[in-house]
Protein backbone atom coordinates (compact mmCIF):
# COMPACT_ATOMS: atom_id res chain seq x y z
CA UNK A 1 0.00 0.00 0.00
CA UNK A 2 1.54 3.28 -1.10
CA UNK A 3 0.46 6.88 -0.90
CA UNK A 4 1.63 9.87 -2.91
CA UNK A 5 1.24 13.21 -1.15
CA UNK A 6 1.47 16.58 -2.85
CA UNK A 7 1.63 19.55 -0.50
CA UNK A 8 1.20 23.06 -1.86
CA UNK A 9 2.94 22.09 -5.05
CA UNK A 10 3.53 24.71 -7.72
CA UNK A 11 5.57 24.42 -10.85
CA UNK A 12 6.37 27.15 -13.28
CA UNK A 13 8.39 27.29 -16.47
CA UNK A 14 10.03 30.71 -16.48
CA UNK A 15 6.99 32.99 -16.15
CA UNK A 16 4.34 30.43 -17.11
CA UNK A 17 2.61 28.72 -14.20
CA UNK A 18 1.84 25.09 -15.10
CA UNK A 19 0.71 23.92 -11.66
CA UNK A 20 -0.53 26.31 -9.00
CA UNK A 21 -0.57 25.43 -5.29
CA UNK A 22 -1.93 21.90 -5.63
CA UNK A 23 -2.34 19.71 -2.57
CA UNK A 24 -3.70 16.19 -2.95
CA UNK A 25 -3.24 12.70 -1.59
CA UNK A 26 -3.32 9.73 -3.94
CA UNK A 27 -3.95 6.53 -2.04
CA UNK A 28 -4.61 2.89 -2.95
CA UNK A 29 -7.27 2.30 -5.57
CA UNK A 30 -7.79 3.94 -8.93
CA UNK A 31 -7.63 7.73 -9.12
CA UNK A 32 -8.46 9.64 -12.26
CA UNK A 33 -6.68 12.91 -12.95
CA UNK A 34 -9.21 14.75 -15.06
CA UNK A 35 -8.65 17.98 -16.90
CA UNK A 36 -8.51 19.53 -20.34
CA UNK A 37 -5.36 19.47 -22.44
CA UNK A 38 -2.78 21.86 -21.04
CA UNK A 39 -4.30 21.80 -17.55
CA UNK A 40 -1.08 20.60 -15.93
CA UNK A 41 -1.82 16.87 -15.72
CA UNK A 42 1.45 15.77 -17.35
CA UNK A 43 3.39 18.19 -15.16
CA UNK A 44 1.74 16.70 -12.07
CA UNK A 45 2.50 13.13 -13.21
CA UNK A 46 6.10 14.11 -14.00
CA UNK A 47 6.45 15.42 -10.45
CA UNK A 48 4.76 12.32 -8.99
CA UNK A 49 7.18 10.10 -10.90
CA UNK A 50 10.34 11.98 -9.92
CA UNK A 51 10.94 13.43 -13.37
CA UNK A 52 10.35 17.03 -12.44
CA UNK A 53 11.15 19.06 -9.36
CA UNK A 54 8.35 21.19 -7.94
CA UNK A 55 9.18 24.90 -7.95
CA UNK A 56 7.65 25.10 -4.47
CA UNK A 57 5.98 22.54 -2.21
CA UNK A 58 6.77 18.86 -1.73
CA UNK A 59 5.89 15.62 -3.48
CA UNK A 60 6.48 12.41 -1.53
CA UNK A 61 5.83 8.70 -1.90
CA UNK A 62 5.30 7.04 1.47
CA UNK A 63 7.16 9.94 3.04
CA UNK A 64 10.15 9.69 0.69
CA UNK A 65 10.95 12.56 -1.68
CA UNK A 66 10.57 11.61 -5.35
CA UNK A 67 13.00 14.07 -6.90
CA UNK A 68 16.54 12.75 -7.36
CA UNK A 69 15.69 9.52 -5.58
CA UNK A 70 16.22 6.53 -7.86
CA UNK A 71 15.20 4.05 -5.16
CA UNK A 72 11.52 5.06 -5.51
CA UNK A 73 11.36 3.31 -8.88
CA UNK A 74 11.22 -0.03 -7.07
CA UNK A 75 7.67 0.95 -6.19
CA UNK A 76 6.67 2.96 -9.26
CA UNK A 77 5.57 1.81 -12.67
CA UNK A 78 5.36 4.68 -15.15
CA UNK A 79 3.57 4.79 -18.48
CA UNK A 80 4.57 8.09 -20.12
CA UNK A 81 2.34 9.79 -22.66
CA UNK A 82 5.06 10.08 -25.27
CA UNK A 83 5.01 7.25 -27.71
CA UNK A 84 8.73 6.95 -28.33
CA UNK A 85 10.12 3.55 -27.39
CA UNK A 86 13.19 1.60 -28.34
CA UNK A 87 11.82 0.93 -31.80
CA UNK A 88 14.70 -1.32 -32.85
CA UNK A 89 13.90 -3.86 -30.11
CA UNK A 90 11.15 -6.45 -30.19
CA UNK A 91 8.37 -6.10 -27.65
CA UNK A 92 9.78 -9.00 -25.66
CA UNK A 93 13.35 -7.66 -25.70
CA UNK A 94 12.02 -4.32 -24.47
CA UNK A 95 10.08 -5.76 -21.54
CA UNK A 96 12.90 -8.18 -20.63
CA UNK A 97 15.34 -5.22 -20.64
CA UNK A 98 13.03 -3.37 -18.27
CA UNK A 99 12.89 -6.43 -16.00
CA UNK A 100 16.70 -6.71 -16.03
CA UNK A 101 17.10 -3.04 -15.19
CA UNK A 102 14.88 -3.61 -12.16
CA UNK A 103 17.26 -6.36 -11.11
CA UNK A 104 14.56 -9.05 -11.07
CA UNK A 105 15.66 -12.60 -10.34
CA UNK A 106 14.00 -14.08 -13.42
CA UNK A 107 13.57 -11.29 -15.98
CA UNK A 108 12.33 -13.65 -18.71
CA UNK A 109 9.49 -15.07 -16.64
CA UNK A 110 8.49 -11.67 -15.26
CA UNK A 111 8.43 -10.26 -18.79
CA UNK A 112 6.29 -13.14 -20.06
CA UNK A 113 3.76 -12.69 -17.25
CA UNK A 114 3.59 -8.97 -17.86
CA UNK A 115 3.26 -9.35 -21.63
CA UNK A 116 0.48 -11.89 -21.15
CA UNK A 117 -1.33 -9.52 -18.82
CA UNK A 118 -1.63 -6.92 -21.58
CA UNK A 119 -2.43 -9.56 -24.22
CA UNK A 120 0.68 -8.97 -26.31
CA UNK A 121 2.05 -12.51 -26.30
CA UNK A 122 1.32 -13.07 -30.01
CA UNK A 123 3.06 -9.87 -31.11
CA UNK A 124 5.96 -9.96 -28.63
CA UNK A 125 8.57 -11.05 -31.18
CA UNK A 126 7.84 -8.28 -33.66
CA UNK A 127 9.98 -5.15 -33.56
CA UNK A 128 8.28 -2.25 -31.84
CA UNK A 129 8.58 -0.13 -34.99
CA UNK A 130 5.86 -2.33 -36.55
CA UNK A 131 3.41 -1.84 -33.64
CA UNK A 132 0.19 0.14 -33.87
CA UNK A 133 -0.47 2.96 -31.41
CA UNK A 134 -2.56 0.68 -29.21
CA UNK A 135 0.08 -2.04 -29.21
CA UNK A 136 2.74 0.47 -28.22
CA UNK A 137 0.54 1.58 -25.38
CA UNK A 138 0.14 -2.02 -24.21
CA UNK A 139 3.84 -2.86 -24.41
CA UNK A 140 4.51 0.31 -22.41
CA UNK A 141 2.03 -1.02 -19.85
CA UNK A 142 3.81 -4.37 -19.79
CA UNK A 143 7.17 -2.68 -19.19
CA UNK A 144 5.76 -0.63 -16.32
CA UNK A 145 4.14 -3.66 -14.65
CA UNK A 146 7.07 -6.04 -14.98
CA UNK A 147 8.39 -5.41 -11.45
CA UNK A 148 4.95 -5.65 -9.83
CA UNK A 149 4.93 -2.02 -8.62
CA UNK A 150 2.71 -0.77 -5.80
CA UNK A 151 2.20 2.52 -7.65
CA UNK A 152 1.19 2.79 -11.28
CA UNK A 153 1.21 6.19 -12.98
CA UNK A 154 -0.25 6.45 -16.46
CA UNK A 155 -0.32 9.61 -18.56
CA UNK A 156 -3.27 9.54 -20.99
CA UNK A 157 -3.15 5.73 -21.28
CA UNK A 158 -6.28 5.39 -23.39
CA UNK A 159 -4.99 7.54 -26.24
CA UNK A 160 -4.91 5.62 -29.49
CA UNK A 161 -6.62 2.51 -28.15
CA UNK A 162 -9.54 0.94 -29.93
CA UNK A 163 -12.72 0.28 -27.91
CA UNK A 164 -11.82 -3.33 -27.13
CA UNK A 165 -8.32 -2.46 -25.97
CA UNK A 166 -9.80 0.41 -23.97
CA UNK A 167 -12.22 -1.92 -22.17
CA UNK A 168 -9.40 -4.34 -21.47
CA UNK A 169 -7.14 -1.66 -20.03
CA UNK A 170 -10.00 -0.31 -17.92
CA UNK A 171 -10.58 -3.78 -16.52
CA UNK A 172 -6.86 -4.15 -15.86
CA UNK A 173 -6.70 -0.84 -14.00
CA UNK A 174 -9.78 -1.75 -11.94
CA UNK A 175 -8.13 -5.06 -10.99
CA UNK A 176 -4.89 -3.30 -10.05
CA UNK A 177 -6.82 -0.86 -7.90
CA UNK A 178 -8.80 -3.65 -6.25
CA UNK A 179 -5.53 -5.41 -5.43
CA UNK A 180 -4.56 -2.41 -3.32
CA UNK A 181 -2.20 -0.73 -5.74
CA UNK A 182 -2.14 3.03 -6.03
CA UNK A 183 -3.16 3.63 -9.62
CA UNK A 184 -3.34 7.13 -11.07
CA UNK A 185 -4.18 7.86 -14.66
CA UNK A 186 -4.79 11.11 -16.46
CA UNK A 187 -7.43 11.77 -19.04
CA UNK A 188 -9.24 14.67 -20.60
CA UNK A 189 -12.35 12.56 -21.20
CA UNK A 190 -14.89 12.50 -18.39
CA UNK A 191 -16.49 9.22 -19.50
CA UNK A 192 -13.16 7.38 -19.35
CA UNK A 193 -12.50 8.59 -15.84
CA UNK A 194 -15.94 7.87 -14.45
CA UNK A 195 -15.85 4.30 -15.76
CA UNK A 196 -12.63 3.38 -13.97
CA UNK A 197 -11.78 5.76 -11.17
CA UNK A 198 -13.04 5.51 -7.65
CA UNK A 199 -11.61 8.91 -6.91
CA UNK A 200 -11.43 11.85 -9.32
CA UNK A 201 -9.13 14.85 -9.05
CA UNK A 202 -10.09 17.64 -11.43
CA UNK A 203 -7.31 19.94 -12.58
CA UNK A 204 -8.06 23.02 -14.64
CA UNK A 205 -5.56 25.69 -15.65
CA UNK A 206 -2.98 24.34 -13.23
CA UNK A 207 -5.30 24.48 -10.25
CA UNK A 208 -6.87 21.67 -8.26
CA UNK A 209 -10.46 22.49 -9.12
CA UNK A 210 -12.37 19.62 -7.50
CA UNK A 211 -11.87 16.33 -5.74
CA UNK A 212 -14.05 13.37 -4.83
CA UNK A 213 -15.79 10.37 -6.30
CA UNK A 214 -17.78 10.82 -9.45
CA UNK A 215 -20.99 11.31 -7.46
CA UNK A 216 -19.40 14.11 -5.46
CA UNK A 217 -18.18 15.85 -8.60
CA UNK A 218 -21.62 15.56 -10.11
CA UNK A 219 -23.30 16.82 -6.94
CA UNK A 220 -20.93 19.76 -7.00
CA UNK A 221 -22.51 20.68 -10.29
CA UNK A 222 -26.12 19.92 -9.52
CA UNK A 223 -26.87 20.31 -5.81
CA UNK A 224 -26.18 23.99 -5.50
CA UNK A 225 -27.41 27.02 -7.35
CA UNK A 226 -25.25 27.80 -10.33
CA UNK A 227 -24.99 31.29 -11.72
CA UNK A 228 -24.66 32.13 -15.37
CA UNK A 229 -24.69 35.18 -17.53
CA UNK A 230 -26.53 34.75 -20.82
CA UNK A 231 -26.38 37.07 -23.79
CA UNK A 232 -29.09 36.60 -26.37
CA UNK A 233 -30.71 38.60 -29.13
CA UNK A 234 -33.89 38.87 -27.02
CA UNK A 235 -32.98 38.90 -23.33
CA UNK A 236 -36.46 39.75 -22.01
CA UNK A 237 -38.25 36.88 -23.76
CA UNK A 238 -35.46 34.46 -22.87
CA UNK A 239 -35.63 35.48 -19.19
CA UNK A 240 -39.37 34.98 -18.96
CA UNK A 241 -39.19 31.64 -20.75
CA UNK A 242 -36.49 30.41 -18.37
CA UNK A 243 -38.33 31.63 -15.25
CA UNK A 244 -41.25 29.47 -16.27
CA UNK A 245 -39.04 26.39 -15.93
CA UNK A 246 -38.37 24.65 -12.60
CA UNK A 247 -34.65 24.43 -13.19
CA UNK A 248 -34.26 28.20 -12.86
CA UNK A 249 -34.59 29.89 -9.49
CA UNK A 250 -34.07 33.47 -10.56
CA UNK A 251 -33.36 35.73 -13.51
CA UNK A 252 -32.30 39.37 -13.62
CA UNK A 253 -31.90 41.61 -16.61
CA UNK A 254 -28.59 43.43 -16.37
CA UNK A 255 -28.55 47.14 -17.18
CA UNK A 256 -25.52 46.64 -19.40
CA UNK A 257 -27.29 43.87 -21.31
CA UNK A 258 -27.55 40.12 -20.75
CA UNK A 259 -29.39 38.07 -18.14
CA UNK A 260 -28.11 36.78 -14.82
CA UNK A 261 -29.52 33.34 -14.18
CA UNK A 262 -29.49 31.28 -11.02
CA UNK A 263 -30.11 27.66 -11.92
CA UNK A 264 -31.13 25.21 -9.21
CA UNK A 265 -30.76 22.07 -11.31
CA UNK A 266 -27.78 22.37 -13.56
CA UNK A 267 -28.40 19.12 -15.42
CA UNK A 268 -31.91 20.07 -16.38
CA UNK A 269 -30.96 23.69 -17.06
CA UNK A 270 -28.31 22.65 -19.57
CA UNK A 271 -30.95 20.67 -21.48
CA UNK A 272 -33.77 23.22 -21.19
CA UNK A 273 -31.78 26.29 -22.23
CA UNK A 274 -31.07 25.38 -25.86
CA UNK A 275 -34.56 23.94 -26.30
CA UNK A 276 -36.30 27.08 -25.01
CA UNK A 277 -34.08 29.27 -27.15
CA UNK A 278 -34.96 27.26 -30.21
CA UNK A 279 -38.70 27.18 -29.40
CA UNK A 280 -38.78 30.97 -29.01
CA UNK A 281 -36.56 31.65 -31.99
CA UNK A 282 -33.95 33.25 -29.76
CA UNK A 283 -30.30 33.24 -30.65
CA UNK A 284 -27.93 32.42 -27.77
CA UNK A 285 -24.80 34.53 -28.07
CA UNK A 286 -23.02 33.65 -24.84
CA UNK A 287 -23.43 31.36 -21.82
CA UNK A 288 -20.89 32.11 -19.11
CA UNK A 289 -20.76 30.52 -15.67
CA UNK A 290 -20.00 33.20 -13.08
CA UNK A 291 -19.54 31.10 -9.97
CA UNK A 292 -15.87 31.89 -9.45
CA UNK A 293 -14.91 28.82 -7.44
CA UNK A 294 -16.47 26.37 -9.83
CA UNK A 295 -16.33 28.27 -13.05
CA UNK A 296 -13.43 26.31 -14.36
CA UNK A 297 -14.93 22.97 -13.39
CA UNK A 298 -18.19 23.79 -15.07
CA UNK A 299 -16.56 25.15 -18.15
CA UNK A 300 -14.58 22.01 -18.50
CA UNK A 301 -17.18 19.45 -17.51
CA UNK A 302 -19.83 21.09 -19.65
CA UNK A 303 -17.55 21.09 -22.66
CA UNK A 304 -16.65 17.47 -22.01
CA UNK B 1 22.82 3.85 -5.35
CA UNK B 2 25.98 1.94 -6.16
CA UNK B 3 27.59 2.48 -9.54
CA UNK B 4 28.09 -0.60 -11.68
CA UNK B 5 28.30 -1.57 -15.33
CA UNK B 6 24.91 -2.59 -16.75
CA UNK B 7 25.04 -5.10 -19.57
CA UNK B 8 21.39 -4.31 -20.35
CA UNK B 9 22.09 -0.58 -20.87
CA UNK B 10 25.18 -1.45 -22.93
CA UNK B 11 23.25 -4.01 -25.03
CA UNK B 12 20.48 -1.52 -25.79
CA UNK B 13 23.21 1.03 -26.52
CA UNK B 14 24.86 -1.20 -29.11
CA UNK B 15 21.51 -1.81 -30.79
CA UNK B 16 20.82 1.93 -30.68
CA UNK B 17 24.10 2.83 -32.43
CA UNK B 18 23.89 0.18 -35.12
CA UNK B 19 20.10 0.14 -35.40
CA UNK B 20 20.11 3.59 -36.98
CA UNK B 21 21.20 4.59 -40.43
CA UNK B 22 23.96 6.89 -39.29
CA UNK B 23 25.69 3.90 -37.70
CA UNK B 24 26.91 3.15 -41.24
CA UNK B 25 29.10 6.27 -41.05
CA UNK B 26 31.08 4.54 -38.32
CA UNK B 27 32.28 2.09 -40.96
CA UNK B 28 32.86 4.74 -43.64
CA UNK B 29 35.19 6.99 -41.63
CA UNK B 30 37.85 4.36 -40.81
CA UNK B 31 37.57 2.97 -44.33
CA UNK B 32 38.42 6.42 -45.70
CA UNK B 33 41.39 6.72 -43.33
CA UNK B 34 42.85 3.33 -44.15
CA UNK B 35 42.08 3.80 -47.86
CA UNK B 36 43.87 7.14 -47.89
CA UNK B 37 46.82 5.65 -46.01
CA UNK B 38 47.13 2.95 -48.67
CA UNK B 39 46.95 5.62 -51.39
CA UNK B 40 49.61 7.78 -49.75
CA UNK B 41 51.88 4.78 -49.28
CA UNK B 42 51.47 3.83 -52.93
CA UNK B 43 52.02 7.38 -54.20
CA UNK B 44 54.84 8.63 -51.98
CA UNK B 45 56.20 5.50 -50.36
CA UNK B 46 57.22 5.26 -46.71
CA UNK B 47 57.46 9.01 -46.12
CA UNK B 48 57.56 10.26 -42.51
CA UNK B 49 56.12 13.72 -43.25
CA UNK B 50 53.24 12.43 -45.38
CA UNK B 51 52.51 9.72 -42.82
CA UNK B 52 52.51 12.23 -39.97
CA UNK B 53 50.16 14.62 -41.79
CA UNK B 54 47.77 11.82 -42.69
CA UNK B 55 47.51 10.35 -39.20
CA UNK B 56 47.41 13.70 -37.45
CA UNK B 57 45.37 15.78 -39.91
CA UNK B 58 42.90 13.09 -40.85
CA UNK B 59 43.17 10.55 -38.04
CA UNK B 60 43.43 12.52 -34.80
CA UNK B 61 41.70 15.72 -35.93
CA UNK B 62 38.89 14.31 -38.10
CA UNK B 63 38.20 10.58 -37.73
CA UNK B 64 38.65 10.22 -33.96
CA UNK B 65 36.36 13.13 -32.96
CA UNK B 66 33.75 12.25 -35.59
CA UNK B 67 33.63 8.59 -34.52
CA UNK B 68 33.30 9.70 -30.88
CA UNK B 69 30.59 12.20 -31.84
CA UNK B 70 28.59 9.68 -33.87
CA UNK B 71 28.86 6.93 -31.26
CA UNK B 72 28.19 9.04 -28.18
CA UNK B 73 25.36 11.16 -29.52
CA UNK B 74 23.84 8.04 -31.13
CA UNK B 75 23.74 6.50 -27.67
CA UNK B 76 22.24 9.38 -25.74
CA UNK B 77 20.83 12.21 -27.85
CA UNK B 78 17.96 10.41 -29.65
CA UNK B 79 16.69 8.85 -26.41
CA UNK B 80 16.76 12.19 -24.65
CA UNK B 81 15.18 13.91 -27.62
CA UNK B 82 12.22 11.53 -27.90
CA UNK B 83 11.88 10.88 -24.16
CA UNK B 84 12.49 7.13 -24.41
CA UNK B 85 15.38 7.52 -21.95
CA UNK B 86 12.67 7.64 -19.26
CA UNK B 87 12.49 3.83 -19.55
CA UNK B 88 16.12 3.66 -18.45
CA UNK B 89 15.78 6.38 -15.85
CA UNK B 90 12.59 5.06 -14.22
CA UNK B 91 14.65 2.28 -12.70
CA UNK B 92 16.33 1.90 -9.32
CA UNK B 93 19.82 2.20 -10.79
CA UNK B 94 22.41 4.93 -10.44
CA UNK B 95 22.49 7.50 -13.23
CA UNK B 96 26.25 6.99 -13.30
CA UNK B 97 25.65 3.32 -14.11
CA UNK B 98 23.68 4.46 -17.16
CA UNK B 99 26.30 7.02 -18.21
CA UNK B 100 29.26 4.68 -17.69
CA UNK B 101 27.58 1.75 -19.44
CA UNK B 102 26.73 3.92 -22.44
CA UNK B 103 30.21 5.43 -22.46
CA UNK B 104 31.70 1.94 -22.40
CA UNK B 105 29.87 1.25 -25.67
CA UNK B 106 31.04 4.58 -27.10
CA UNK B 107 34.62 3.77 -26.01
CA UNK B 108 34.38 0.36 -27.67
CA UNK B 109 33.24 2.10 -30.87
CA UNK B 110 36.19 4.49 -30.62
CA UNK B 111 38.57 1.56 -30.25
CA UNK B 112 37.01 -0.40 -33.12
CA UNK B 113 36.40 2.46 -35.55
CA UNK B 114 39.16 4.94 -34.69
CA UNK B 115 42.02 3.47 -32.63
CA UNK B 116 42.42 0.22 -34.58
CA UNK B 117 42.10 1.96 -37.99
CA UNK B 118 44.67 4.60 -36.89
CA UNK B 119 47.01 1.79 -35.87
CA UNK B 120 46.37 -0.01 -39.16
CA UNK B 121 46.90 3.19 -41.17
CA UNK B 122 50.12 3.81 -39.22
CA UNK B 123 51.39 0.34 -40.06
CA UNK B 124 50.48 0.85 -43.71
CA UNK B 125 52.21 4.22 -43.86
CA UNK B 126 55.32 3.21 -41.91
CA UNK B 127 55.54 -0.54 -41.99
CA UNK B 128 59.10 -0.49 -40.75
CA UNK B 129 58.30 1.60 -37.67
CA UNK B 130 55.46 0.03 -35.65
CA UNK B 131 55.99 2.53 -32.78
CA UNK B 132 54.80 5.26 -35.14
CA UNK B 133 51.35 3.75 -35.56
CA UNK B 134 51.23 2.70 -31.91
CA UNK B 135 51.92 6.26 -30.73
CA UNK B 136 49.11 7.65 -32.86
CA UNK B 137 46.81 4.84 -31.71
CA UNK B 138 47.50 5.78 -28.07
CA UNK B 139 46.77 9.41 -28.89
CA UNK B 140 43.58 8.36 -30.66
CA UNK B 141 42.50 6.32 -27.63
CA UNK B 142 43.10 9.14 -25.16
CA UNK B 143 41.51 11.76 -27.40
CA UNK B 144 38.60 9.48 -28.29
CA UNK B 145 37.74 8.86 -24.64
CA UNK B 146 37.88 12.58 -23.83
CA UNK B 147 35.68 13.38 -26.81
CA UNK B 148 33.17 10.72 -25.72
CA UNK B 149 32.89 12.28 -22.25
CA UNK B 150 32.59 15.74 -23.78
CA UNK B 151 29.91 14.74 -26.29
CA UNK B 152 27.99 12.78 -23.64
CA UNK B 153 27.76 15.98 -21.62
CA UNK B 154 26.73 17.86 -24.74
CA UNK B 155 23.97 15.28 -25.37
CA UNK B 156 22.38 15.93 -21.99
CA UNK B 157 22.80 19.70 -22.22
CA UNK B 158 21.31 20.36 -25.65
CA UNK B 159 18.88 18.74 -28.04
CA UNK B 160 21.17 19.71 -30.89
CA UNK B 161 24.21 17.81 -29.66
CA UNK B 162 25.36 16.68 -33.12
CA UNK B 163 25.19 20.16 -34.63
CA UNK B 164 26.82 21.82 -31.61
CA UNK B 165 29.47 19.08 -31.58
CA UNK B 166 30.24 19.61 -35.26
CA UNK B 167 30.45 23.37 -34.81
CA UNK B 168 32.79 22.87 -31.86
CA UNK B 169 35.00 20.55 -33.90
CA UNK B 170 35.08 22.83 -36.94
CA UNK B 171 35.47 26.17 -35.16
CA UNK B 172 37.46 25.34 -32.04
CA UNK B 173 39.47 22.24 -32.83
CA UNK B 174 40.12 22.86 -36.54
CA UNK B 175 39.85 26.56 -37.35
CA UNK B 176 40.96 28.28 -34.14
CA UNK B 177 43.27 25.40 -33.24
CA UNK B 178 45.12 26.05 -36.47
CA UNK B 179 45.14 29.85 -36.16
CA UNK B 180 45.74 30.49 -32.50
CA UNK B 181 48.62 28.81 -30.78
CA UNK B 182 47.14 29.15 -27.30
CA UNK B 183 44.16 26.95 -28.19
CA UNK B 184 46.44 23.92 -27.79
CA UNK B 185 46.03 24.15 -24.01
CA UNK B 186 42.30 23.57 -24.36
CA UNK B 187 42.15 21.35 -27.43
CA UNK B 188 41.48 17.63 -27.15
CA UNK B 189 43.05 16.86 -30.53
CA UNK B 190 46.23 18.75 -29.51
CA UNK B 191 46.33 16.79 -26.27
CA UNK B 192 45.99 13.52 -28.14
CA UNK B 193 48.82 14.65 -30.45
CA UNK B 194 50.96 15.44 -27.41
CA UNK B 195 50.29 11.94 -26.06
CA UNK B 196 51.16 10.40 -29.45
CA UNK B 197 54.36 12.41 -29.84
CA UNK B 198 56.83 10.66 -27.50
CA UNK B 199 55.79 7.13 -28.52
CA UNK B 200 55.58 7.84 -32.25
CA UNK B 201 58.73 9.94 -31.93
CA UNK B 202 57.52 12.74 -34.22
CA UNK B 203 57.03 16.49 -33.55
CA UNK B 204 53.31 17.35 -33.63
CA UNK B 205 52.57 20.23 -31.22
CA UNK B 206 55.04 22.66 -29.71
CA UNK B 207 55.24 23.36 -26.01
CA UNK B 208 52.63 20.91 -24.81
CA UNK B 209 54.00 18.17 -22.60
CA UNK B 210 52.59 14.65 -22.48
CA UNK B 211 52.06 15.05 -18.72
CA UNK B 212 49.82 18.06 -19.14
CA UNK B 213 47.92 16.37 -21.98
CA UNK B 214 47.30 13.23 -19.90
CA UNK B 215 46.10 15.19 -16.87
CA UNK B 216 43.88 17.43 -19.02
CA UNK B 217 42.45 14.35 -20.71
CA UNK B 218 41.63 12.68 -17.39
CA UNK B 219 40.08 15.90 -16.06
CA UNK B 220 37.79 16.15 -19.10
CA UNK B 221 36.77 12.48 -18.83
CA UNK B 222 36.05 12.63 -15.09
CA UNK B 223 34.26 15.99 -15.28
CA UNK B 224 32.28 14.91 -18.33
CA UNK B 225 31.06 11.69 -16.70
CA UNK B 226 30.28 13.41 -13.41
CA UNK B 227 28.36 16.31 -14.96
CA UNK B 228 26.48 14.01 -17.37
CA UNK B 229 25.34 11.77 -14.50
CA UNK B 230 24.42 14.80 -12.44
CA UNK B 231 22.37 16.20 -15.28
CA UNK B 232 20.61 12.85 -15.83
CA UNK B 233 19.64 12.75 -12.15
CA UNK B 234 17.72 15.94 -12.77
CA UNK B 235 16.21 14.85 -16.07
CA UNK B 236 12.87 16.51 -16.80
CA UNK B 237 10.44 14.25 -18.58
CA UNK B 238 8.30 17.16 -19.72
CA UNK B 239 11.35 18.80 -21.28
CA UNK B 240 9.68 22.18 -21.44
CA UNK B 241 12.43 24.17 -19.84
Amino acid sequence: MSTIVLEHVSRWYRNVVAVNDVSMTIGPGVTGLLGPNGAGKSTLIAMMSGFLAPSTGTVTLDGEPLWRNEAVYRKIGLVPEREALFDYLTGRQFVVANAELHGLADPGAAAQASIALVEMTDAQDRTISTYSKGMRQRIKMASSLVHDPSVLLLDEPFNGMDPRQRMHLMELLRTMGAEGRTVLFSSHILEEVEQVARQIEVVVAGRHAASGDFGAIRRLMTDRPNRFVLRTDDDRTMASALLADDSVRGARLRPEGGIEIEASDFGRFSQVLPRLARDHGIRLLEVTPTDESLESVFAYLVSA
Amino acid sequence: MSVAFSTTVARIGVQSVFGRRRGVLLFVLPAVLVGLAVLVRLLVGEDELAARHTLYGLGLVVVVPLVALLATTGLLAPEIDDGSISYLLAKPISRYTIVLSKLAVAAACVVAFAVVPVLAAGLVLRTGDPAFGLGFALGALAGGLAYCALFALLSVLTRHAVVVGLIYLLIWESLLGGLLDGVRWLSVSRWSAAIAEPVADVPLVDGLGMGYALVANVVVIVLGVWLTGRRLRAFNLTGDE
